[in-house]
C-alpha cells in the first residue's frame, strides 16, 4: 500500500461531496427512465460515508475499501446500494493481497466483477458497467501512463454519454423497454462522478 | 415452530409488507413464523440490507427461510442480506421469484405442511411458471 492515508481520505471526501453535490442531477436522470431515488439514496449513502470518513480513513488500505462498501450496503436504500457496496468489498478484499498502483487494474477489475454478479449483466445493458468496464480496459491497457488519469476521466465521460442510445435490459429502467432509449443512466453518471472526482483529487496531488 | 420453513417478505413499503405478513398470518395461521421488512433506512420508500437481515433472523427456523420480494432493487438487498448472514445461516435462505402477496400465501402455505425450503420455494415459483 502505497497510497498516503491523507490522500485516500481527501478522495473518498472528494467522491463522496460530488455525490451528494449531483444527487438532484442523479435523482432527475433516474426520474426519466427509473424510480427517481438514485440521487436521494446516493445522497444517503455517502452521508453516511462521510460522518463515518474519520474511522475509515484510520484503518488499513484494504479494511478501509471494505468499510465504505459496508456503510453503502447498509444505507443507500436501493439497488445501488449493493451494486456500489459490492464493488467496494471486493476491491477491498483485492486490496488484503494486491499492491498499489502496480495492481490498480487487477483491484478495480474484482470490484467490476462483483458489480457483474450482482447485478447479473453485461456490457451494453444501459447499467453502470457501461462506464466500469470501458474505465477498466483503459487501467488495463495504459497502466502507467502519464496521461492515465486524463484518459481514465474521458472515457468515463464518453461512456455515459455512450449510455442514451441503448435500450435497458436490467433494472427499473428495463420496463420501459424502447422508451429508455435516449436517456442517460443514473448508475452510468453516478459512477462517472465518483471516477472523475478521483481523477481530480489525485491531479491536485501530483 | 421451529420445525417449519420462516417467511421474509420485503417490499420498498412498509405498508406492503407489513399488509402481506397480515394477510399470511391471518388466511395460514400463526404456526408459521413470518417477518417483514419495508422501506428504506430512514423510512422512505426503498429496500434496507440491515432490516432484511433482521428479519430473516426473526423468521429463522432449522429449516431455512423464504423471502418473498417486490421490485428488483427488493431482490438485490435482499441477495446481499443473505450473503451477511453467518455463514452456517447462508445456504438456508433462498429468494423467490414469485409475486410477493401471492407468493407469501402460498409459501407459508407449503411451510405450514412442514414442507422442506426447496418446496416451499417451487410452490411459490409455480405462480411465476403460470
Amino acid at each position: 500500500m502505497t497510497l498516503q492515508s491523507d490522500t485516500f481520505k481527501s478522495l473518498v471526501k472528494e467522491a463522496a461531496e460530488q455525490i451528494i453535490a449531483s444527487a438532484a442531477e442523479l435523482t432527475a436522470l433516474d426520474q426519466a427512465i427509473g424510480d427517481g431515488d438514485h440521487g436521494t439514496n446516493m445522497r444517503r449513502g455517502f452521508q453516511a460515508v462521510l460522518t463515518k470518513l474519520d474511522t475509515i480513513g484510520a484503518q488499513p488500505l484494504d479494511e478501509a475499501v471494505k468499510m465504505i462498501g459496508k456503510t453503502l450496503v447498509m444505507t443507500v436504500g436501493g439497488a445501488s446500494g449493493p451494486l456500489y457496496g459490492s464493488f467496494f468489498l471486493a476491491a477491498g478484499d483485492a486490496l488484503s493481497h494486491k499492491k498499489l498502483p502496480e495492481d490498480l487494474a487487477a483491484v478495480f477489475g474484482s470490484g467490476v466483477a462483483a458489480v457483474s454478479a450482482r447485478g447479473r449483466s453485461q456490457a451494453g445493458e444501459k447499467t453502470m458497467l457501461d462506464v466500469l468496464l470501458p474505465v477498466l480496459d483503459i487501467l488495463k491497457a495504459e497502466a502507467g501512463r502519464a496521461d492515465l488519469i486524463e484518459r481514465v476521466r474521458a472515457t468515463a465521460t464518453e461512456a455515459v454519454a455512450r449510455t442514451a442510445p441503448m435500450q435497458a435490459t436490467k433494472g427499473r429502467a428495463s420496463f420501459l423497454g424502447a422508451r429508455s432509449v435516449g436517456h442517460i443512466d443514473p448508475g452510468a453518471k453516478s459512477s462517472c462522478v465518483l471516477l472523475c472526482a478521483v481523477c481530480s483529487t489525485l491531479e491536485a496531488r501530483q | 415452530m421451529s420445525d417449519m420453513v420462516g417467511i421474509v417478505i420485503v417490499s420498498h413499503s412498509n405498508d406492503i409488507a407489513k399488509g402481506t405478513a397480515d394477510m399470511v398470518r391471518q388466511m395460514v395461521g400463526g404456526e408459521v413464523k413470518v417477518a417483514f421488512c419495508g422501506g428504506d433506512p430512514d423510512g422512505g420508500l426503498g429496500t434496507n440490507v440491515g432490516g432484511i437481515m433482521d428479519a430473516i433472523n426473526d423468521a429463522w427456523s432449522p429449516k431455512g427461510v423464504a423471502i418473498l420480494v417486490d421490485l428488483g432493487g427488493a431482490e438485490t438487498n435482499s441477495e446481499m442480506a443473505v450473503e451477511m448472514l453467518e455463514p452456517e445461516r447462508r445456504g438456508l435462505v433462498v429468494v423467490c421469484n414469485a409475486p410477493i402477496v401471492e407468493g407469501a400465501v402460498m409459501a407459508a402455505t407449503e411451510a405450514a405442511g412442514g414442507s422442506s425450503l426447496e418446496q416451499v420455494r417451487a410452490v411459490a415459483e409455480e405462480l411465476s411458471a403460470g
